[in-house]
């Protein structure tokens, strides 16, 4: 058969980008043409600012050179302007008159820079800021002249202004607005932005209309007259005073157009056969300037070309930063103040910082920061993710130090640091790498990032620092994920929720009904995808669902942690940290048995058996289970510890029965999975011994019963447990617990701790269904009961089976 | 010269998962059964720094490394782009339920 013919006009970052995605998903199914006006493969045309700037060469900035297009069969015909499209005939003609057919045809034409209407337009020197040509004409005036007025002080006129006074110009920037940058930026924060500039040599009018642009002897451009009458001189005048969407040859062929190409949420126009991305395209009234959108349409237009149907794009909120080296500034969202909105500011002029936040109804809706941006990206994200800030407004200001990883909390800003700076502890990444990823391969986003650099790959502590190196690298072309409805991996277009949701609606009880019902992209998931959709099942349909080994991770499938070097650790579980002299023979007698090397006291209150070989396993399991032991769940996405301390049992100051109490919670709570690992502690006094301040359920003796905490953590990100409730016996605190835990298995995402999930959900919620609604919680805790019963020890039911021989497949090796 | 040696039933490897098998001569070579009952056999060490490629979870033709999660190619032994490396395969069939293996 035939394959389909493609045609993509425009060889720019949105239709090569579309390309790439219908690359990944159906890379066989068309043949496919490109017409591109300019002479070069496609470049990444944000990154114009730092080659004007002189920090990088055009050659930096190619992001699919020719050997590309040759790889992957596609025909490039560069210098070539579609002029002509024969809808009928599903043909397009370029200028020269050849032609070209097509089944389906993909208008990418970007945008027109807008010229001012004024007289002497048209004179040599006077030019945009939209290409190669425009950057070398620039690079090529400031080296002959010395006098440039840019117009208009937005991102793109203030990068434009910058580069040329690094090249030697004297530059004045002439702006209709009050203010620099007044689509982004509040007054306050322009007035110190331009402040700044202004020490680096950078001239305003702010306030002024062009008039004309006059002519000098050599018939060049020599000066700008502005209405006031005021004459600056000008060898080199830049129009940076907005774009257009560039629908000319989509509406010569009469397709519909309204400021933009229109398209739906498929990116389709509305000739069926014609989709549009990008510059050139207006997707419910909005035609996006900025790349992060272009990238969502290129999916979800290469998603419909692929003729899989699923994708919609439904729009982007966007975010920008002023690529000038030195200047940070940030601001995303609506700011414009209007009804019902508060204003969260800190303003601190002489050291050059400045945050606003703009909320309404406990959300943000906009945010502006200058000087100390750091927090930009956590700022986005809450407003991308319709975060309910009620909790943290009153630290929202002084950061989140989302940043992580010691040291860099907070003052550091990203674009500080030195390329020395190891910004990924656990991968050794530095920050020069990063920024060269990022550069030579035309990264912008954290996926990519992590993939090309390991960077905030493991354990993701520093995933904030490199979101930040992401930002001020590629400026507002960064999009942080949306932390609700990003997909679950690369093999679907669904979320965790919209996943969870079809299990549970449409009772789906294995996983290859999930993927079939959904649409997976590959034919059995992958390492991210199988452990979570097998633990949504397990947990939607307790009894019903059966639990697919092969998609557990190997310390699960195994029972045992496996070590760096293949061997395995065994943690014999220790009820609330208690113990007998007849355990603890036992676990000598084990460790001897089977020359353990290493034995330890964990950070769990419970002895590891370190470097374990995996065919011994069974066997010292059996050898445990023999002793009264079972498994610690030390390799689990479930249950593992109850810390304790000694508690009123012994201690002085105890007012509740501590060991005891953990004892019992540990007991109900065996065999529980749990989207990631579940720690719980009991002290029995506000002394707090057992650390229950950060754990996921954190309970505290006091004199008249128990105080009861959640979503504490204490790894990667210290996080202290938030007050929940406080309750008078021991019953109650395992039905409270029970029941948020439940709420919590039924609701959280794989690999979300508590802390992760209440902070996406809000207390606020979690407390509405589990302390104020008794029938509620009932009912929680009475489910996580059923999902939990006749569970069996994984390691005494493997010890039996290995002596029946039923095992070998999964624990010994084959000799030849 | 390698010569074809039978190594197990096809039922003694579980779809999506692996056997090791023990050679003294090439050391631990991991068999991989993918979900389309197809064979195949690497050296079970990982190009990144030797982890056990054959605990890993199986996918399509590939293994995820359950070390640092580098997805290795099982008919190839490469690491997956943007992770370079590569583990020595080795050629493995399947003939009347039984599985077989050329070291
Ligand atoms: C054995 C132990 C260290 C020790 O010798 O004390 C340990 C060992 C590991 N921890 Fe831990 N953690 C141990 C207590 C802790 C604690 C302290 C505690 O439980 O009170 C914490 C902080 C508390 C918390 O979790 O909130 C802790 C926070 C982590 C984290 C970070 C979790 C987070 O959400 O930030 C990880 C990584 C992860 O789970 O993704 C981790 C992961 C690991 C893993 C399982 C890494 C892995 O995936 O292979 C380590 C296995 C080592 C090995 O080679 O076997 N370990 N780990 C402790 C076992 C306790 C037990 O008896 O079960
Ligand atoms: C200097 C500069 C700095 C920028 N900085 C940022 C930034 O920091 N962050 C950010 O998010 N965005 C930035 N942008 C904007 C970003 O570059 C654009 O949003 C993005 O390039 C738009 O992609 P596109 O594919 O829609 O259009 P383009 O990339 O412009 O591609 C359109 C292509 O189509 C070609 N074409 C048009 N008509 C025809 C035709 N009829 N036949 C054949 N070819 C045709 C054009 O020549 C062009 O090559 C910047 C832009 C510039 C100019
Ligand atoms: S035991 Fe925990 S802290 Fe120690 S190296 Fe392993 S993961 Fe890191
Ligand atoms: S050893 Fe395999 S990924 Fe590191």
């Amino acid at each position: 058969m035939d394959k389909l013919k493609l045609v993509l006009v425009g060889n720019g970052m949105a239709g090569v980008r579309t390309l790439e995605e219908l690359r990944k998903i159906a890379p066989d199914m068309y043949d496919i043409t490109v017409f591109g006006a300019e002479p070069h493969p496609n470049y990444n045309r944000i990154m114009l600012s730092p080659v004007l700037a002189g920090e990088m060469s055009i050659q930096d900035i190619i992001l699919n050179d020719l050997g590309w297009y040759k790889d992957n069969g596609i025909n490039l015909i560069t210098s070539r302007k579609i002029v002509k499209i024969n809808r009928k005939a599903r043909k397009v003609f370029a200028e020269d008159g050849s032609e070209a057919e097509y089944d389906r045809l993909l208008l990418a034409t970007g945008s027109n820079p807008f010229i001012l209407p004024v007289p002497g337009k048209d004179l040599p020197g006077v030019i945009a800021y939209r290409d190669i040509a425009d950057t070398d004409a620039m690079i090529e005036a400031a080296r002959q002249y010395k006098h440039a007025v840019v117009v208009g002080a937005g991102l793109l006129g203030l990068e434009a202004a910058n580069g040329l006074i690094l090249r030697g110009m004297s530059v004045t920037v002439v702006h209709l607005g009050e203010w620099i940058m007044e689509r982004q930026l509040d007054r306050t924060a322009a007035n110190m932005m331009q402040k700044a500039l202004e020490a680096r040599g950078m001239q305003f009018r702010l306030a002024a209309h062009t008039a004309e642009l006059v002519q000098g002897e050599s018939g060049r451009v020599c000066a700008l007259k502005l209405k006031s009458g005021e004459t600056l001189p000008a060898d080199l005048v830049v129009m940076a005073a907005g774009i257009r969407p560039n629908t000319a040859l989509a509406e010569s062929a009469g397709i519909h157009c309204n400021r933009g190409i229109v398209v739906n949420d498929t990116m389709q126009t509305f000739d069926p056969r014609i989709y549009a991305v990008g510059e050139c395209a207006n997707h419910r009234g909005i035609a996006y300037g900025l790349v992060a959108p272009l990238f969502e349409q290129a999916k979800v237009a290469a998603n419909h070309l692929a003729m899989y149907g699923i994708g919609r794009y439904q729009g982007s909120v966007t975010s920008t930063k002023l690529k000038v080296t030195g200047i940070d500034v940030f601001s995303a969202g609506d700011f414009s103040g209007g009804e019902g909105t508060e204003d969260i500011v800190l303003s601190d002029p002489s050291a050059g910082v400045y945050k606003r936040v703009v909320v309404k109804d406990d959300r943000i809706i906009g945010a502006v920061a200058y000087g100390d941006t750091a927090d930009g990206s956590w700022y986005f994200q809450m407003l991308k993710d319709g975060q309910n800030i009620a909790d943290i407004r009153d630290h929202l200001l002084f950061g989140k130090s989302h940043l992580g990883d010691a040291g860099h909390k907070g003052q550091n800003q990203a674009a500080s640091l030195p390329d020395t700076a190891e910004i990924c502890g656990c991968n050794g990444v530095c920050k020069g790498t990063i920024v060269k990823a990022i550069k030579e391969n035309g990264l912008f986003t954290l996926d990519d990032v992590r993939k090309h650099t390991k960077a905030s790959s493991s354990c993701g502590s520093c995933t904030g620092l490199v979101e930040q190196i992401i930002a001020s690298t590629v400026g507002g072309a960064y999009t942080p994920a949306d932390s609700n409805n990003k997909a679950v991996c690369g093999c679907t277009e669904h979320s965790h929720g919209e996943v969870r949701k079809a299990i549970r609606e449409q009772h789906l009880i294995d996983i290859p009904s999930v993927m079939r019902t959904l649409d997976w992209k590959t034919p059995n998931g992958c390492a991210s995808c199988r452990p979570a959709l097998n633990y949504y099942l397990i947990s939607t349909w307790p009894h019903e669902a059966k639990d697919d080994a092969q998609s557990r991770f190997i310390n699960e499938r195994a029972h045992a942690n496996i070590q760096k070097d293949g061997t395995y650790s065994v943690v014999p579980r220790m009820l609330g940290g208690l113990t007998t002299p007849d355990e603890l023979r036992a676990i000598a007698d084990a460790a001897d048995k089977f020359k353990v090397p290493t034995v330890k006291v964990t950070g769990g209150q419970r002895i590891d058996l370190l470097g374990v070989k995996k065919d011994d396993l069974p066997r010292i399991w059996a050898d445990l289970s023999k002793a009264g032991m079972v498994s610690g769940h030390a390799y689990g996405k479930s249950i593992r510890t109850v810390k304790t301390c000694v508690g009123a049992e012994h201690c002085r100051f105890g007012t509740q029965r501590s060991m005891d109490m953990g004892v019992k919670l540990e007991k109900m709570l065996f065999g529980m999975y749990s989207p990631h690992k579940v720690k719980l502690a009991v002290s029995g006094c506000p002394r707090n011994c057992a650390e229950a301040g950060i754990k996921d359920v954190g309970v505290i003796g006091v004199d008249s019963g128990y105080e009861l905490y959640v979503a504490g953590n204490g790894g990667i990100k210290t996080e202290v447990a938030q007050f929940f409730c406080k309750v008078k016996t021991d019953e109650e605190v395992m039905e409270y617990s029970a029941a948020f835990l439940q709420l919590y298995r039924e609701e959280g995402y794989y690999l979300e701790r508590t802390v992760h999930y209440v902070q996406r959900v809000g207390l606020e919620y979690v407390k509405s269904k589990v302390v104020e609604d008794a029938a509620n919680r009932k009912a929680l805790a009475e489910r996580l009961i059923y999902a939990l019963q006749d569970y069996k020890d994984p390691w005494f039911e493997r010890s039996t089976l290995a002596e029946q021989g039923t095992l070998r497949a999964a624990y010994e090796d084959i000799t030849v | 010269m390698s010569d074809w040696k039978k190594i197990c039933a096809l039922t003694d490897i579980p779809q999506l998962g692996s056997r090791v098998v023990k050679s003294e001569e090439h050391g631990d070579i991991a068999i991989f059964r993918t979900s389309e009952d197809e064979i195949f056999a690497v050296h079970d060490k990982c190009p990144h720094k030797q982890g056990p490629l054959s605990q890993g979870i199986v996918h399509g033709r590939q293994v995820t490394c359950p070390l640092h999660s580098w997805k290795i190619n099982l008919d190839s032994g490469e690491a997956q782009a943007p992770d370079a490396g590569c583990t020595k395969s080795f050629a493995a069939k399947l003939e009347n339920g039984e599985v077989w293996l050329s070291i």
